[in-house]
C-alpha cells in the first residue's frame, strides 16, 4: 500500500528518509562490493519487470477477485537484498512521479514499508535461511509465502504507526491495527503464491538465476523438518500472538460493535440456532478461546497452541492421507 | 483501453510535455525539484484545524498551470489513484473527533469534518505539485538533477534504465495478456494454473534482454556513468524561479494574507 504526501507529517517524512537512505547507502555500498558490471543492466530491467508484472491480475481461485505479484520478496530472491533494495526505490520513485502512486515527500516511508522489509527482512532472515542448505519445491513455497505474509505484515504495521504519528487520523491505533493487519494477512499470502509460483518456474528452468541458494548441499527439506518449522511457526503465532489478539475485536466483532453497541449478537433461542449452540458447549473444551470458567492470559495462550496442534494435526493427516493414495495409485501404474 | 495501455499512454503523454521547449520546461530541474519538495512538505505542515490557511496554498498550482499551459483536467485524473485511500484515512474522523470548532448558522462543524476536509486539499495540492514536476521536467532532468546533489551514480542510471524498459515490458504485459484473454475469455485474470509459466518466461525474457543490454552498453563504451548530453549554465532564472517562489510559499504559511486582506474590507 503507497502511503500518498498528504498522509504524512514533515517530521515522520523526513524520520523515514533519513532510515531508508541509511539503508540505500548500505545496498549501494554492497552492490559496489560485488563489483559485477552485468547488474547494473540487470537491476533495471528487473525493476521494470516487476513494474510491469505488478500490472497483471491474478485469478485468486473461490474469490472473483485478482491479486499482485510481491516485488521485493521476487527481486530479492533473484537479485539478492542489496540489488533488489535499488531497484525497488527505483520502481517506487517512478510509481510516484509518473502515476502519483505515492508522493515524493512519502517516499522514505514507502521505500521503508515495501522495499525495505520485503528485501532486507524477507531475504536476510526469511529466504536466505531457508535456502541455506540448498533449494526445494517446498523451501521455495515457505520462502515466498512466509516472506510475503510478514513483509507485508510489517509494512502495514509501519503504514498504521507512520500515519498516526503524522497525527493524520482520529481513528484509534487499536481500531486502525485491527483493520489492517488482516486484510494485509489475506494479501500477503496470496501476494506469497503468485511470487511462489514465478520462483518455482524458474527453479525449473534456471536454478542457477536463484540467489542466496547454497549449491554445495543442495538437497530437499525433509518432510519432518517442513512439519518441525511448520509447527514451530504455528505455536509461535498461536501461543504468542493470541496473548496480544485477545484484548482485540475482530474485524466481524468490531462491526457489529458499531452496528449494534454489542460485540456479539444475543440469540433468539429457540430452533437450530439453540441445539447447535448446545452442541457446540458441550464438545468445545475451551469455550472463546479460553478454559471453562477462566479467562486468564494462560487459558487464552493454552487455547492458542491447541488450536495450532488440531489445525496442523488435520493438515498433516490430510497429507498423509495423500501420500498414502498417491503411493497406492503410483505402485498400480 | 485496458491498465497497461492506460498506464503506457501516459507515461508516453508525460514525455511529450516534459519534452517541449517552453521557458517553463528549460528551468533547471535541480530548482523545479527542490521547489517541489519544499512546497509539498510546506503544505503537508498546515495543522488538521488550519483549513483557511492551507487555502492559500492553492496559489502556487493555480499560477504554475496557468503559465505552463498545462491541462487541470489530466492532473485531476492522477488523483483516482491517490484519493481513494485518503478518503477511507479522513471520512471516519468525523466520527471520533466530535470537538465542536465552529457554529455557523444553527450547524455546528466539528474537528473531525474540517480535518477530513484538509485532509482531502492537502491529497490534492500535492499531487497537482508532483504534477507540475513531471510534465514540466523529463526524467533524465530529474536523474540529472539527483546527480547534480551527488545521488549515487548506480542508483541514477538503475531509475533511467527502469524508466527506458517499463514501457518496452509495459507493452510485453500487454501482449500476453491480451493472447491470453483471447484463448481464455471471460475469466477475470490469470487462472492459477499458469501463475508462475506465464510471469515466469516473461522474467526470463527480460533477464536475458538485460544481458543483451549489457553486451549493447559495453560495446558503446560503457563505463559505469550515464552520459546527459551538453547542458546549459545555471542562469538568474534558475535561481529567481525558486527563490520567489519559496518567498512566497512562506509568506503564506506565516502570515495568515487572506484573513488580513479580508479584515481590510469587513
Amino acid at each position: 500500500m503507497h502511503m500518498a504526501d498528504a498522509l504524512v507529517s514533515p517530521i515522520v517524512a523526513g524520520t523515514m528518509y533519513a532510515a531508508s537512505l541509511g539503508a540505500a547507502g548500505y545496498s549501494i555500498h554492497k552492490v559496489r562490493q560485488e563489483d559485477d558490471q552485468k547488474k547494473i543492466p540487470l537491476m533495471g530491467v528487473m525493476g521494470a519487470f516487476v513494474f510491469a508484472a505488478q500490472m497483471i491480475n491474478f485469478t485468486i481461485p473461490g474469490t472473483g477477485s485478482s491479486g499482485h505479484l510481491c516485488g521485493g520478496m521476487m527481486l530479492s530472491a533473484l537479485l539478492g537484498p542489496w540489488a533488489g533494495f535499488l531497484s525497488m526505490i527505483g520502481v517506487l520513485l517512478i510509481q510516484c512521479l509518473f502515476f502519483a502512486d505515492g508522493g515524493l515527500l512519502a517516499l522514505g516511508c514507502n521505500i521503508w514499508n515495501m522495499a525495505f522489509y520485503g528485501c532486507f527482512v524477507g531475504a536476510l532472515l526469511i529466504w536466505r535461511p531457508i535456502m541455506k542448505n540448498g533449494a526445494s519445491r517446498v523451501k521455495i513455497i515457505l520462502a515466498s509465502v512466509i516472506g510475503c505474509i510478514v513483509t507485508l505484515q510489517l509494512g502495514a504495521f509501519s503504514v498504521v504507526l507512520e500515519t498516526l504519528a503524522s497525527g493524520i487520523t482520529e481513528l484509534p491505533f487499536k481500531v486502525f491495527v485491527s483493520a489492517m493487519q488482516p486484510i494485509h494477512l489475506a494479501i500477503g499470502l496470496v501476494e506469497g503464491l503468485i511470487t511462489a509460483a514465478v520462483l518455482l518456474f524458474v527453479y525449473e528452468a534456471r536454478p542457477e538465476l536463484l540467489w542466496g541458494v547454497d549449491e554445495k548441499k543442495e538437497s530437499k527439506l525433509s518432510f519432518g523438518a517442513t512439519l518441525g518449522i511448520l509447527g514451530g511457526i504455528a505455536v509461535v503465532v498461536g501461543g504468542g500472538l493470541s496473548l496480544l489478539a485477545s484484548s482485540l475485536p475482530d474485524g466481524l466483532e468490531w462491526a457489529i460493535g458499531r452496528v449494534a453497541g454489542v460485540e456479539e449478537l444475543e440469540s433468539a433461542g429457540t430452533g437450530v440456532y439453540e441445539a447447535a449452540e448446545n452442541a457446540q458447549g458441550a464438545l468445545s473444551f475451551l469455550p472463546d478461546y479460553a478454559f471453562k470458567g477462566s479467562e486468564s492470559a494462560l487459558g487464552t495462550t493454552v487455547s492458542g497452541i491447541v488450536g495450532a496442534v488440531i489445525v496442523l494435526g488435520v493438515l498433516v493427516g490430510a497429507a498423509f492421507l495423500f501420500r498414502f493414495f498417491r503411493n497406492k495409485r503410483a505402485g498400480r501404474t | 483501453m485496458n491498465k497497461i495501455g492506460q498506464a503506457i499512454s501516459e507515461i508516453q503523454s508525460l514525455e511529450s510535455l516534459s519534452k517541449q521547449d517552453v521557458w517553463v520546461n528549460r528551468i533547471h530541474p535541480l530548482s523545479k525539484l527542490c521547489l517541489t519538495v519544499f512546497y509539498i512538505a510546506v503544505t503537508v505542515s498546515f495543522h488538521k484545524y488550519d483549513l483557511f490557511g492551507l487555502l492559500a496554498m492553492a496559489v502556487y498550482p493555480v499560477v504554475f498551470f496557468m503559465i505552463a499551459d498545462l491541462s487541470f483536467g489530466e492532473a485531476l485524473r492522477r488523483l483516482r489513484v491517490v484519493l481513494p485511500l485518503v478518503m477511507i484515512m479522513g471520512v471516519l474522523n468525523p466520527f471520533f473527533d466530535k470537538t465542536v470548532i465552529v457554529t455557523v448558522g444553527r450547524m455546528n462543524v466539528t474537528g473531525g469534518v474540517i480535518s477530513m476536509i484538509t485532509l482531502m486539499i492537502k491529497a490534492i495540492f500535492t499531487v497537482l505539485a508532483g504534477y507540475l514536476l513531471i510534465a514540466t521536467t523529463s526524467i533524465e532532468d530529474i536523474c540529472y538533477a539527483l546527480r547534480v546533489i551527488h545521488v549515487p551514480k548506480i542508483f541514477v542510471i538503475v531509475v533511467l534504465l527502469i524508466y527506458r524498459y517499463v514501457t518496452v515490458l509495459l507493452a510485453e504485459a500487454r501482449r500476453v495478456t491480451q493472447a491470453y484473454s483471447l484463448r481464455a475469455p471471460g475469466q477475470k485474470g490469470i487462472h492459477y494454473k499458469v501463475w508462475g509459466s506465464l510471469l515466469g518466461q516473461m522474467l526470463l525474457r527480460s533477464m536475458d534482454r538485460a544481458g543483451i543490454i549489457y553486451e549493447s552498453m559495453q560495446l558503446r563504451g560503457f563505463t559505469g556513468d550515464f552520459r546527459y548530453g551538453k547542458r546549459e549554465k545555471l542562469t538568474a532564472k534558475d535561481f529567481l524561479w525558486p527563490l520567489i517562489w519559496a518567498g512566497i510559499i512562506l509568506l503564506f504559511r506565516l502570515v495568515p494574507v487572506f484573513t488580513l486582506l479580508g479584515q481590510l474590507f469587513v
